[in-house]
C-alpha cells in the first residue's frame, strides 16, 4: 500500500491548471504547424498563423491561450494500491481547481446552479471523472473544455442497422452544424459503443489522446483517417472562414454495446485542445 | 480588402464595409456577453434605460481572463455570437452599430442587420492573447458584479476583425 498525502494532488492540480491554459501540449502544437503547411487558402493560413503567434505570445506573456479557460474536467486514474490521506480526495482537487484559476489569472467561468446561474468566482467545482486501475500510482489528467465548441457536441442513438455509415454521418452532421461557432480548426471527439454516457464520456477522453496518434484497432484507425479527410473536404476552414483544414485530429474511442444500440458521442473541441498528465 | 477604421463609425463606412473585408479597428468599443445581455433586455422590459448609450455603438461579445499586474487586460477573444441573438434585433433597432464575436447569426439578426444598415465582425477565436495586444485600455462601466460578463469599455488600436455580415446582406460563412 502507499499513501498519498491529498495536499500533494491538490499543489498538482492548482499547477497543472495554470500550465495547461498558458502553454499548448506538443502534439497540438505540431498539429497546428502541419495544419498550415496544409492549408491552401491564403486566409485560411494568415487565421493559423495568428494561431500559431497567439501560442507564441501565451507562453511568453503568460496570457492564457484563450480567454475561456474552460470547465476543469478531470480524469483521475486511481491505483488500487493507493490509500490517501489528509482529508478528502475531491476536496482536494476542488482546492487545486480554485488555487490555480485564482493564482493564475484564470477566467471563472463556472456558475452554481444551471438555472440560478450565480458564478461561483473560483471556477469550482470540476467535472471529475475516477476510474480504479492496477498499481500504486495516481494519474492525473486535466482538460479544461471551452464552451464555444462543447455546445456543439452532440450525442445519436443509432440502430445497429445504420452501422458504420450512420456513425460518419453522424460525425459530418456534428461538424458541420459546429462550423465556425467551434473555432476551427478543431479536434473531434468520439466514443462508439457502451450506452448514453458511456459514449459521451470516451468521446471526452479520446480529446486526450494526443493528436496524430491513431487507435489500435484497424477500423477504428481506418475510420479516423477516413473522417478528417471528410471533414477537411467541407471546407469550413480555419476560423469558419473557408479552406482546406477544419479539422486537426479525429480521436476514436470503442467500447461493447447492447445488441439493440449503436450509441454515437460527438464531442467537438477547438484548436485550443487543452490537455496535460501527471503521475504522482 | 483591407481597410484601417476609427469606431464608433459614421454611417457611410458601415455601407462600404463589405463581407469578406479584413478591418482594422481603433478607438472605443464596449464589451458585453450572456449576463449582461439578459439584463439590457430586462431593463427595457420594465422601460428603463440601459447602463450605456448603445447608439452607434460596438459591442464586442466577449467576457475576458482577469489581467495580471500591470497589464490592461488577461485574454481577449470573441465568444460565440449565437448566444445573443435573442437579444440582438431588439437591440439594433435601438441603435446598436455593430458587433464583433465568431460564428452564425440567425436569420432574424441577419435581417436586423440590413434593416439598421448595421455589420458583424468576427475576430479570431481562440486568439485571445494575441488580441489583447491590441486592447490599449479598459474599465467596468456597468454590472460590476457580474465579474468576466460586466459591460467594459475598451480602447483598440488595430484590432483585426472580418466583416462576416454587411448591410447589403452578404454573409462570408457557408
Ligand atoms: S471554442 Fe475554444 S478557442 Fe473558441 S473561444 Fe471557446 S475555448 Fe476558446
Amino acid at each position: 500500500m502507499r499513501e498519498i498525502n491529498v495536499n500533494e494532488i491538490t499543489e498538482a492540480v492548482s499547477s497543472m491548471c495554470i500550465e495547461v491554459n498558458h502553454v499548448l501540449s506538443e502534439d497540438m502544437k505540431c498539429a497546428l504547424d502541419n495544419a498550415f503547411n496544409k492549408e491552401e487558402s491564403e486566409l485560411g493560413k494568415q487565421i493559423l498563423d495568428q494561431l500559431k503567434e497567439n501560442l507564441v505570445i501565451a507562453k511568453e506573456e503568460m496570457i492564457p491561450i484563450c480567454q475561456d479557460t474552460g470547465m476543469a474536467v478531470i480524469f483521475m486514474e486511481i491505483g488500487q494500491e493507493v490509500h490517501f490521506t489528509g482529508g478528502s480526495l475531491e476536496d482536494a482537487i476542488n482546492e487545486g481547481v480554485r488555487k490555480g484559476y485564482v493564482e493564475g489569472y484564470l477566467r471563472k467561468s463556472v456558475v452554481d446552479d444551471p438555472i440560478i446561474r450565480n458564478n461561483t468566482k473560483d471556477n469550482t467545482p470540476a467535472v471529475i471523472h475516477y476510474s480504479v486501475v492496477p498499481g500504486e500510482n495516481v494519474k492525473i489528467t486535466i482538460s479544461p473544455k471551452g464552451f464555444g465548441s462543447e455546445n456543439m457536441s452532440r450525442v445519436f442513438m443509432l440502430k445497429p442497422a445504420d452501422g458504420i455509415e450512420g456513425v460518419k454521418n453522424a460525425i459530418l452532421t456534428a461538424v458541420k452544424d459546429a462550423g465556425p461557432n467551434a473555432c476551427p480548426p478543431m479536434v473531434i471527439g468520439v466514443g462508439i459503443g457502451g450506452t448514453f454516457e458511456k459514449c459521451a464520456l470516451m468521446a471526452k477522453h479520446a480529446l486526450t489522446r494526443k493528436a496524430g496518434v491513431h487507435s489500435d484497432i484497424p477500423y477504428v484507425k481506418e475510420l479516423e483517417e477516413e473522417m478528417l479527410d471528410k471533414i477537411n473536404a467541407l471546407g469550413i476552414g480555419p476560423a469558419g472562414l473557408g479552406g482546406s483544414v477544419t479539422a486537426m485530429a479525429v480521436n476514436v474511442e470503442t467500447y461493447p454495446t447492447h445488441i439493440a444500440g449503436l450509441p454515437v458521442g460527438i464531442n467537438i473541441c477547438c484548436h485550443v485542445n487543452r490537455h496535460i498528465e501527471r503521475v504522482i | 480588402m483591407t481597410k484601417n477604421i476609427t469606431v464608433p463609425m459614421d454611417e457611410q463606412t458601415k455601407l462600404d464595409l463589405t463581407a469578406g473585408d479584413y478591418v482594422y479597428l481603433t478607438g472605443t468599443i464596449y464589451t458585453a456577453r450572456d449576463a449582461a445581455h439578459k439584463r439590457m433586455q430586462e431593463s427595457l422590459d420594465k422601460g428603463e434605460a440601459l447602463p450605456i448609450d448603445i447608439v452607434n455603438q460596438i459591442i464586442y461579445y466577449m467576457g475576458p481572463s482577469p489581467a495580471r499586474e500591470g497589464k490592461v487586460i488577461g485574454s481577449a477573444g470573441p465568444t460565440t455570437a449565437g448566444r445573443m441573438d435573442r437579444y440582438t434585433p431588439r437591440l439594433l433597432d435601438l441603435g446598436l452599430g455593430a458587433m464583433i464575436g465568431k460564428g452564425k447569426r440567425t436569420q432574424d439578426v441577419k435581417d436586423a442587420i440590413v434593416r439598421n444598415k448595421s455589420v458583424y465582425f468576427a475576430a479570431v477565436g481562440g486568439a485571445g492573447a494575441l488580441l489583447s495586444k491590441s486592447i490599449i485600455k479598459s474599465e467596468v462601466v456597468a454590472y460590476d458584479d457580474l465579474g468576466t460578463e460586466a459591460i467594459r469599455k475598451l480602447e483598440v488600436k488595430d484590432f483585426p476583425v472580418i466583416v462576416v455580415a454587411d448591410s447589403k446582406g452578404n454573409y462570408l460563412y457557408k
